[in-house]
């Protein structure tokens, strides 16, 4: 991107059709200075445009500035917050408790509700993370969308804007159910570091399933057929997963349906960081970061037919 | 009229240099329906423009082909000398831009609002405060800055978008129907400050308008776009001066009807080009403004 000089502007630079421009205007600093409209406010500063990032700073402050506005909106309104915090309680505390009881899935010595606790952490991420793409048609409709194409941030850097924002809100979920978690006696790991690394974990995830979402609605074009869509595919995602039982004890097509899932691979990563059992911690890694990378260029290339 | 040296080289400014917007043999077409067809069309700097014409005339269509949002298929736009085609990152940045829909984040506030376009342009830290601050005070919100956008009145959200379209302090300002929806003392208030700001700054304004007392008043020269071409340009005395031997005391409005007539569906079966969204969309946002 090739960057525009941030020069002062001046009235009288731009005023060849206003006849009215003033003759004295027209030493820059002079001007700003003088600028003002007739019931008082300065406006100096808005007369210079701000110098242009360039090169690989745009895409961080793009992102930076999204997530900004999710903590933002959270700060304002935490009551999805707390309604979201409801259905994985529900899963811990009703399914949890009762497959410990029951002993009927072999976790490898791992008491059911620890097993189960990072599942469930991945699956409310999810969640949040696959109705972005619902939220990013009602932008469209909005204008929000609109008015955002239209300032100088590549498509890509806006989706990975977006996914990130995501990924923050998926963050902030994953804490309660962290706490949720703790409450019910899950011996989680309170290792700072690893718990940086679940939040990374939790951080790729929710921006590869907001990607997926994204791409799907820059496909359906609508809120309606993308709600069918998301509760289509969230439950198949989720019980495709080793969210709720070892990937051992799956159907052999199963097995290979999970191995395509990125789900899969999240919670292998939370199991290994929270609760200290065998894990592919690098592979995890690695597929997280890939899947997120391609949804992002996904999405990037068919944000466009939404801007339409 | 004056003719300016360009500051940078001392010279007088090309043909293409004074003009903010110059679209040349534009064209633009949804599936079967031509949207804009040859459009010819020249913004000078500093002055108000209006795009004027019924329904599906073509205006939304060359402004979001101006503002980057669709491509350029067939012909030139140039929005201060750049190739939009070409440079869309560059033109973006002279560009402040406020859509017809209410497109403030209602779960932000005011400043909050204005803060995130601070940021998306990369106005560095150090300096983003005042320049909120600046862009509030210009549209009289600073009062109002911390309340969330969703307890806002439409003219308010309208000014508060405006000062969203400033802060980054834009050479070109593209409003599409600002004022839909307003009430009048709404609509003065946005178009006193649309006003103000640019006998300020100087920028230049390039807007559209279903209100014909609008843009008699506050533009310097209007286009009358009708089936996607421009069918009548000048200033609304010119346009007026033109009927003069049909009507006695002709208003804008008569021109109006005279280049676009009835505005129903022709006759000769040709949709008027606007789909079921785009009517959503404007009535959508008239009645989030009430």
């Amino acid at each position: 991107m090739s960057a525009v000089p941030a020069t002062p502007r001046t009235a009288s630079a731009e005023t060849a059709a206003a006849e009215t421009a003033t003759a004295g205007a027209t030493a820059g600093t002079a001007a700003v200075t003088a600028a003002s409209t007739p019931s008082g406010p300065s406006l100096s500063l808005l007369l210079t445009p701000p110098q242009a990032r360039t090169g690989w700073r745009v895409v961080p402050a793009r992102v930076g500035a999204m997530c900004i506005v999710e903590l933002q909106k959270l700060r304002h309104d935490r009551s999805e917050l707390y309604t979201r915090a409801v259905q994985p309680a529900l899963w811990l505390l009703i399914y949890g408790e009762t497959f410990t009881r029951l002993h009927a899935i072999p976790t490898g010595g791992t008491p059911y509700l620890d097993f189960l606790a990072p599942g469930i952490i991945a699956q409310s991420a999810m969640f949040i993370a696959i109705f972005y793409g619902i939220m990013i048609i009602w932008e469209r409709d909005a204008g929000v969308l609109t008015k955002l194409l239209v300032t100088p941030t590549p498509r890509a850097a806006l989706i990975t804007g977006k996914a990130f924002a995501a990924g923050v809100k998926a963050t902030i979920q994953a804490v309660v159910v962290v706490v949720i978690a703790a409450l019910l006696g899950v011996g989680l790991t309170w290792n700072p570091l690893k718990l940086i690394a679940v939040a990374v974990v939790v951080v790729l995830g929710g921006a590869f399933f907001s990607c997926l979402s994204m791409t799907i609605a820059g496909i359906v074009l609508t809120r309606d057929r993308l709600m069918g869509i998301g509760q289509a595919i969230t439950m198949p995602l989720f019980f495709s997963s080793s969210a709720l039982y070892p990937v051992s004890v799956m159907p052999g097509w199963l097995q290979a349906i999970s191995k395509c899932n990125p789900l899969s691979y999240q919670v292998d990563a939370l199991r290994g960081l929270l609760l200290g059992t065998p894990a592919h911690l690098w592979t995890d890694f690695g597929v997280l970061a890939g899947a997120a990378l391609l949804g992002i260029l996904a999405a990037s290339s068919l944000l466009g037919r939404l801007a339409k | 009229m004056t003719t300016e040296l360009d500051p940078a080289t001392g010279t007088e400014p090309t043909e293409d240099q004074a003009a903010a917007v110059r679209c040349t043999g534009l064209e633009y077409a949804f599936g079967d329906t031509k949207a804009v067809d040859n459009l010819d069309l020249t913004v000078r700097t500093g002055e108000t423009f209006g795009l004027l014409g019924p329904n599906g005339a073509g205006k939304t269509t060359a402004i979001r082909a101006i503002t980057t949002l669709l491509p350029v298929p067939v012909g030139m736009i140039q929005v201060f000398g750049t190739d939009v085609a070409r440079n869309k990152m560059d033109v973006r940045r002279l560009l402040g831009y406020v859509p017809q829909q209410l497109s403030a984040d209602a779960g932000l506030t005011g400043r909050e609002n204005v803060s995130l376009f601070a940021r998306v342009y990369d106005v560095p830290r150090r300096e983003r405060e005042a320049r909120v601050s600046e862009a509030l005070e210009a549209v009289a919100l600073s009062g109002d800055a911390h309340k969330l956008a969703a307890t806002y009145s439409g003219g308010m959200v309208r000014r508060l978008e405006l000062a969203q379209a400033l802060v980054s302090a834009p050479r070109l300002l593209i409003l599409d129907e600002p004022t839909i929806g307003l009430d009048p003392i709404a609509r003065t208030s946005v178009w006193e400050r649309i006003t103000e700001i640019k006998n300020a700054t100087g920028m230049t304004v390039l807007v559209t308008t279903h209100y014909m007392d609008e843009a008699e008043q506050y533009c310097d020269r209007v286009a009358l776009m009708h089936k996607g071409r421009v069918r009548a340009l000048g200033s609304p005395e010119q346009l007026k001066a033109g009927l003069r031997d049909s009507f006695t005391a002709p208003t804008l409005e008569d021109v109006f009807r005279h280049y676009a007539g009835s505005g129903f569906q022709g006759a000769d079966g040709q949709s008027d080009g606007e789909d079921f969204r785009d009517v959503r969309r404007t009535r959508n946002t008239a009645n989030r403004v009430r």
